[in-house]
C-alpha cells in the first residue's frame, strides 16, 4: 500500500464503533504500520453522532481524516452514513449496516428521516454494501456484535490475513464474549 | 521495548506509574477523566476522585509537601475550581515532584467554554507543557516530574482533547520507584502569609528565570530546518496538522508552552521568509513573537475560536484547494439525548409541566435544556444553580421562588453546591433545590462520587447522607421521592414549592445505564386505544415513535421499561403487562 489509509467509522453512540478501531488498530499494528486514532467522545455516550477517524501507513502524522479522503466508510446505521458520505473520496468504499435509529428531532416530528438514504447512497457509491449486520449478530449470538460483524465485512477490504484478526480480537474483546465475536467475525467476512 | 498504542490520557496514566507516583487526585471532567481511570488500575500508585477539583490540587500539594510525587488532573474549567491553590502554590514551590493535567478543550466538544489554560499557567508563574501526541505525553509528563523537583515548581501538563483522546503507538519503560523525599517543615516556603509570600513572589520570578534559561537550550522545543521559505511556529495536536498540510515547511515545534523560548523565536524567524504561528484559541505565542519584534501572521488567518483542521491549514497557506463539505441540509442532526429510562427525564417533564423558571446546572440533565422537553433556563459551571436561584429571588422578590426550582445533580451538588445551599438557608430565602441522585457521576462515563458507596478503585466506601447533610446545613423541609413515580415526586415538588423556606427534594434513582437485570414488563403501545395525541413524546424518549397510523409507538431494543409514558399516558394506551 501507499499513502495514508483512512478509515471512517460512524455510528450511534453506544454502537460499539470505538471498540471495533481498537480492533483495526491492533490489526494494522501487527501488520507493521503506524496507526494514530481519532475518537470524539463525552456527549457522544448519550445517543449523539459518534466518529471514529483511523489512519495508518509507514509514517502518520494528523490523526485526523479530511474530507474526501476516507478510502473506507464503514457506518453503524443509515442516517450517519449518509451524514458522512462527503468525508468519503470518490472511488471510495462503503460498507453500512441497515440499521435506522431515529434521532430525536424525528421523534418530535421536527425532522423527517429520509426514506431514500440506501438510493442516496448508491447514486454517489454504486457498489456500496448495504448490509443487514444485525441479523447476523444475532445469528452470532447477541445485537451487541454487531460492530465485529461489521469489521467482518471490512476484513474483506483488506491486506491482513484472517489470523491477525482473529488474534486481535481475542486480545480486545472481554474474555467471556471472545467466542461470539469470533462466531460474529467468521459471520460477517462470510 | 514493548509498544502499545495508547489515548493520550492512558500514556499521561502510564507516565504517573513509570515515574513512580505515589499519588492521584482528581474530579472527572471530558477529555481528562480517563487520566484517574487508567491511574487507579496501577496497584503501586493511588489514585482517587476528589469532590472537586480544588481538593483534587490540594490533595495533590499534601502529597508533595510530605515528599512524594503527586499529579491532579482535570478539565480546563476544573482548573478554575483549583486556581486558588494552584497561584499560591506557585510561591511555596514543591518539594516531591507535583505536576497538574489541565485537559482543554478547543472546539467545545463537551464542554460549556473553551478557555485556553496556557495563558493561566503564565498568569500563575507556572510552567506548561504541551505534547503533541500519546508518546510525548508520556515522555514530557515524565520529565515534568523531574523538572519539577530540579527547579521547585509544579508543572502543568496541558492536553487538549485531539491529543487527549487520540491514540498512538507509545513505548512502555519500567517502573522506577521514588521513596519519598525528606520533609522538613519549612514554614517559609509552605505558610504563605504575606510575610512568606512577598519574599516567595521574588523567589518564583528567579526560578522562572532559570528554567527559562533551561528551556532555551532544551529538547521540549526542536527546530526542524526544511524548506526556508515557509517557517511555522506550533506546538500539541497542531504540529501534527502542519506536518501533515505543509510537508515543506521549516517547524519550531514549541514543548514548553510557557515560558515561550525568545532566543529560539528569533533564530527560527531569522532563518525563514514567511513565518507564520499556528495556534488554537488564544494568539499566545503570535503575541510573544510581536512582543520580541518579530513579524508574522496568525489569527489574521485562522479563527480564535475552535479547532483547527489541517486541510485548513493546507488551504490558507499551502494553497491546496480545499474540498468543501456539501451542504448537509436534508439531513436530521443527531443531538446527544436522555437515554431511555434516564431517571431524570420524570422530574423535567413535571417541570416543564408546571411552567417553572430551572435555574440548571451541569450533567446529563442539562440535556434536558433540547427539545421536547425544554426545562431549563440557565446553565453556568458547576454548582452555579442555587446560587443564581438565590440571587433571582433576592433581586426579584420571594414570589420569584415559588415558580423557580435549582436543579443538579448530586455530583455537582458535591462538588460545589453545597456551600449555595448553605448560602440560602444563611442569608434566608425560600429557594427550592432539586437534587437529582443518580449516585453516579454519569455524565463523564460512570465515576464513582461521595455519593457511590465506591471509590476510584472500585473499593467500598462510605457514602454520604443527603438528608441529614441538608438537615444539618439548616435546611427544614427534605423530602425524598423516587423519579419514575410522577405523582409522588409532583406532591413533594408542589410541597417543597409552598414551603415557606428552604427546601430540598431528593430524587432518588440509580442511572439506567447501570441497571443491570431488565424488568420483566415489555411495554407495548395498544393501537385499539392510542389516539395519536402525542403526548407521550413531550417525554423525549428515544424509545418512543409515532408511526405513519399516526400511533405513539415503543421500539422494543430501546425501551428501558420506566414506564413514564404509561404513567402520563391520558388514554392508558399504554399497556405494561400486556407484552410479557
Ligand atoms: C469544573 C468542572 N469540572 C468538571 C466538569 C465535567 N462535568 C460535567 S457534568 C459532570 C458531573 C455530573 O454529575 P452529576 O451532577 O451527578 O450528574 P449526572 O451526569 O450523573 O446526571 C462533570 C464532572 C465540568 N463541566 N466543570
Amino acid at each position: 500500500m501507499t499513502g495514508v489509509n483512512n478509515i471512517l467509522i460512524v455510528g450511534v453512540g453506544g454502537q460499539g464503533t470505538i471498540l471495533a478501531s481498537r480492533i483495526l488498530a491492533e490489526v494494522a499494528i501487527a501488520g507493521g504500520y503506524q496507526v494514530k486514532i481519532s475518537e470524539i467522545h463525552g456527549m457522544s455516550q448519550r445517543g449523539g453522532s459518534v466518529m471514529t477517524q483511523l489512519r495508518f501507513a509507514d509514517e502518520v502524522f494528523s490523526p485526523v481524516i479530511e474530507p474526501s479522503t476516507a478510502d473506507i466508510l464503514l457506518s453503524f446505521e443509515m442516517l450517519e452514513a449518509l451524514r458522512a458520505l462527503p468525508y468519503l473520496k470518490e472511488g471510495g468504499e462503503l460498507i453500512v449496516s441497515k440499521q435506522e435509529l431515529l434521532p430525536m428531532p424525528v421523534i418530535t416530528g421536527t425532522a423527517q428521516y429520509p426514506a431514500d438514504i440506501a438510493e442516496r447512497l448508491l447514486s454517489v457509491v454504486p457498489d456500496a454494501q448495504i448490509v443487514d449486520a444485525l441479523s447476523l449478530a444475532k445469528k452470532a449470538g447477541t445485537v451487541k456484535a454487531v460492530n465485529v460483524v461489521l469489521l467482518g465485512m471490512l476484513s474483506r477490504h483488506l491486506p491482513f490475513d484472517e489470523n491477525s484478526w482473529l488474534q486481535a480480537i481475542r486480545k480486545c474483546v472481554k474474555p467471556k464474549t471472545v467466542e461470539i465475536n469470533l462466531k460474529a467475525f467468521a459471520l460477517g467476512r462470510g | 521495548m514493548t509498544t502499545q498504542l495508547m489515548t493520550g490520557n492512558e500514556a499521561v496514566a502510564r507516565a504517573c506509574y513509570e515515574a513512580g507516583v505515589k499519588l492521584v487526585s482528581a474530579y472527572p471532567g471530558t477529555p481528562s477523566t480517563e487520566i484517574t481511570e487508567n491511574a487507579a488500575k496501577y496497584d503501586e500508585v493511588y489514585a482517587e476522585w476528589a469532590p472537586n477539583e480544588k481538593v483534587a490540587l490540594e490533595v495533590a500539594i499534601g502529597a508533595s509537601i510530605i515528599g512524594a510525587r503527586s499529579l491532579a488532573a482535570m478539565k480546563h474549567v476544573g482548573l478554575n475550581v483549583a486556581a486558588d491553590p494552584l497561584f499560591t502554590i506557585a510561591y511555596g514551590g514543591v518539594n516531591g515532584g507535583l505536576v497538574i493535567v489541565s485537559a482543554d478543550d478547543p472546539g467545545m466538544h463537551s464542554s460549556q467554554n473553551e478557555q485556553d489554560n496556557r495563558l493561566i499557567g503564565r498568569a500563575a508563574g507556572v510552567p506548561v507543557l504541551e505534547p503533541s501526541d500519546s508518546a510525548e505525553a508520556l515522555e514530557f509528563t515524565k520529565t515534568a516530574f523531574s523538572l519539577s523537583e530540579r527547579f521547585d515548581m509544579p508543572f502543568i501538563i496541558r492536553l487538549t482533547t485531539r491529543t487527549a483522546h487520540s491514540s498512538s503507538l507509545v513505548s512502555l519503560g519500567e517502573r522506577k520507584e521514588k521513596p519519598l523525599i525528606p520533609y522538613k517543615k519549612n514554614e517559609k516556603k509552605f505558610v504563605m502569609m504575606p510575610a512568606h509570600a512577598r519574599p516567595r513572589h521574588l523567589d518564583l520570578e528567579e526560578r522562572l528565570s532559570s528554567f527559562m534559561a533551561y528551556v532555551e537550550g532544551c529538547g521540549l522545543n526542536r527546530i526542524e530546518w526544511r524548506d526556508k521559505k515557509i517557517g511555522v511556529i506550533c506546538s500539541g495536536a497542531v504540529y501534527n496538522y502542519v506536518k501533515e498540510a505543509l510537508p515543506c515547511a521549516s517547524i519550531l515545534k514549541i514543548g514548553v508552552s510557557y515560558p515561550l523560548p525568545a532566543r529560539m523565536f528569533k533564530e527560527f524567524a531569522a532563518g525563514v521568509k514567511k513565518l507564520y504561528v499556528i495556534e488554537e484559541l488564544e494568539p499566545m505565542m503570535e503575541d510573544f513573537a510581536r512582543s520580541l519584534g518579530i513579524k508574522c501572521q496568525g489569527k489574521e488567518l485562522f479563527s480564535i475560536a475552535g479547532e483547527i483542521m489541517p486541510w485548513e491549514i493546507a488551504s490558507k497557506i499551502g494553497g491546496k484547494e480545499q474540498e468543501m463539505l456539501p451542504a448537509a441540509a436534508e439531513i436530521p442532526a443527531r443531538p446527544p439525548v436522555m437515554c431511555a429510562g434516564c431517571p431524570h427525564r420524570g422530574l423535567f417533564y413535571l417541570l416543564g409541566k408546571h411552567k417553572l423558571v430551572v435555574s440548571g446546572d451541569i450533567g446529563c440533565y442539562t440535556l434536558a435544556c433540547s427539545p421536547p422537553l425544554s426545562a431549563m433556563d440557565t446553565t453556568i459551571c458547576m454548582g452555579a444553580s442555587i446560587g443564581v436561584a438565590h440571587g433571582m429571588e433576592k433581586a426579584a422578590g420571594e414570589d420569584t421562588s415559588r415558580h423557580t426550582v435549582a436543579v443538579l445533580g448530586e455530583s455537582t451538588f458535591l462538588h460545589s453546591g453545597m456551600t449555595g445551599l448553605l448560602n440560602v438557608v444563611y442569608n434566608q430565602s425560600r429557594v427550592t433545590t432539586i437534587i437529582l441522585d443518580n449516585s453516579i457521576t454519569a455524565m463523564t462515563g460512570h465515576q464513582h462520587n461521595p455519593a457511590s458507596g465506591k471509590n476510584a478503585k472500585g473499593q467500598t466506601a462510605p457514602a454520604v447522607d443527603f438528608e441529614q447533610l441538608c438537615r444539618a446545613i439548616g435546611v427544614k423541609k427534605v423530602l425524598v421521592t423516587d423519579p419514575y413515580d410522577l405523582q409522588a415526586t409532583e406532591a413533594a415538588l408542589t410541597e417543597c414549592l409552598e414551603f415557606d423556606g428552604p427546601a430540598v427534594l431528593i430524587t432518588r434513582r440509580p442511572c439506567a445505564l447501570l441497571v443491570k437485570e431488565l424488568p420483566s414488563a415489555a411495554l407495548t403501545v395498544d393501537n385499539k386505544k392510542c389516539t395519536g395525541c402525542k403526548t407521550c413524546l413531550k417525554l423525549g424518549c428515544p424509545a418512543l415513535g409515532f408511526n405513519e397510523e399516526g400511533k405513539a409507538f415503543i421500539e422494543q431494543t430501546q425501551c428501558a421499561f420506566c414506564g413514564l409514558c404509561a404513567e402520563i399516558c391520558r388514554f392508558d394506551a399504554i399497556n405494561k403487562e400486556a407484552a410479557q
